[in-house]
């Protein structure tokens, strides 16, 4: 049995890292909100760039070999790219540890050379730590982020894309869910993957003003580049809800804790003061033993 | 005539998505109108008006910033870098963005992307033209203060 005073020091111990937790629960719920709000309201123009543009990769698709495109082009795969999306900081449950052991068996199963830009340092310190080929890697983005904070990630996609350094490029990111599910997720971005839904135009002739050329030029790079914000904010979102969650559960286990700890403490001092009695009333047992036999 | 369906998507939120009957559009090569069952489409737009017209209810009027419209038979996409319905747009707003891009044009300082700033202008001036004509047919009185810019 640990005495009072090591109990005492415990429970202070404990009750500084509930402090802690909370603070940092609250900032994340703060944080959370925001990323949330921001992901959300930006989701329908991403969802619906992406229909666009898959349907345009179906329109390229039935082209006939004419090529409109060279981010429509559909190679052999002979070399994978992968943008993985982690957090730059811990303490968040699972969040980076599912997301890159998704990713990690991605790649594998992929069974093609592969390359990996890392976004957010602990994914970066992963691969970098066990070897896996990282081309690049883009820490520090704030939390907040603007298009400009992403478009250097989409360039390099892009440029290794069209240069044939990469045949296919996915994202790896952890999709929003609600503030209890994240789902870490992985996406083809390049190239396009055409669909086909009942309802569309089968006809090849779609007209495009001012020409297909002009078109695809700019609506291409554009909605490719905000695929990769979208992924980045819906990651951003997940960090701070699965921060937020795993803040919650260390502050409340630690609320139990102190709990269990006061309960032994008093125990504990109960039973340092029985014992004293004990002494003082066995001392004056004897003492009055003594006197007597005198 | 079966309706179409229309989309309007801004880069911060859905702005419209219903059935509706025609789409008018400021397309780069003109204003377009896009009725069901029109032949599939891509085309860059215009800062301009969008006008939304619907069996048996009032035209709806907005404001688009560019973008792009992607149009099939039973569908309509607009992707626009900004759109704002008439009776949201905020005048003096508006006005200052105005007076900020005219000032750039006029002082040109070091730095400042003149192409952008004349779409800034052009954004305002069509933000600012919509809602006057829209303030002046319900006499100054909007509906207020709904789904402002963040």
């Amino acid at each position: 049995m640990a005495t009072a005073r090591e109990i005492r020091r415990r429970i202070r111990g404990v009750r500084n890292t509930a402090q802690i937790a909370k603070a940092m629960e609250t900032v994340a719920a703060s944080k959370m909100r925001r990323a949330q709000q921001q992901t959300l309201s930006s989701r329908p123009y991403a969802e619906k760039a992406l229909a666009v543009l898959r349907s345009l990769a179906r329109q390229a698709h039935a082209g006939g070999g004419v090529l409109l495109h060279p981010l429509l082009e559909q190679r052999e795969i002979k070399n994978i790219g992968l943008i993985l999306y982690t957090a730059d900081r811990g303490l968040c449950g699972a969040f980076n540890s599912n997301m890159i052991r998704k990713a990690i068996d991605f790649v594998k199963a992929q069974e093609k050379p592969y390359s990996i830009i890392a976004v957010g340092r602990k994914g970066r310190d992963f691969l970098v730590r066990y070897g896996f080929p990282v081309v690049a890697e883009f820490t520090g983005i704030p939390d907040r982020p603007t298009m400009a904070d992403l478009s250097p990630i989409a360039r390099l996609a892009i440029d290794d894309f069209q240069v044939g350094r990469w045949d296919a490029v996915y994202l790896a990111y952890t999709s929003f869910v609600n503030t209890l599910v994240q789902r870490p997720t992985i996406m083809r971005l390049l190239p396009l993957e055409p669909v086909w839904e009942s309802g569309m135009p089968t006809s090849v002739d779609y007209i495009y003003e001012p020409n297909p050329q002009a078109i695809l030029n700019q609506v291409l790079p554009r909605f490719t580049e905000r695929e990769i914000y979208q992924a980045m904010l819906e990651s951003i979102a997940s960090e701070q809800s699965a921060r937020m969650v795993a803040m919650r559960n260390a502050r409340e286990a630690a609320t139990d804790l102190i709990a269990e700890l006061t309960l032994s403490y008093n125990k504990a001092r109960q039973e340092a003061i029985t014992k004293e009695l004990l002494d003082i009333a066995g001392g004056a047992e004897a003492l009055t033993q003594a006197m007597r036999a005198q | 005539m079966s309706p179409i369906r229309c989309d309007v998507v801004s880069v911060e939120r859905t702005v419209f998505s219903d059935d509706v009957d025609m789409v008018l559009a400021p397309g780069i090569e003109g204003q377009l109108g896009i009725l069901p069952h029109h032949a599939p489409l891509m085309t860059a737009l215009v800062p301009g008006e969008l006008i939304i017209r619907r069996a048996g209810q009032e035209d709806l009027h907005m404001a688009v910033g560019g973008g792009f419209m992607e149009v099939r038979p039973d569908r309509v996409t607009i992707l626009a870098d900004s759109a704002e319905r008439a009776d949201e747009i905020d005048l003096e707003r508006a006005e200052a963005a105005r007076q900020r891009a005219e000032q750039r044009l006029r002082e040109r300082p070091p730095g400042v992307d003149i192409a952008r700033a004349e779409t800034a202008l052009k954004r305002s001036q069509v933000r600012l033209k919509i809602a006057r004509r829209y303030k002046a047919t319900r006499g100054g009185v909007g509906p207020g203060e709904s789904g402002r810019e963040p």
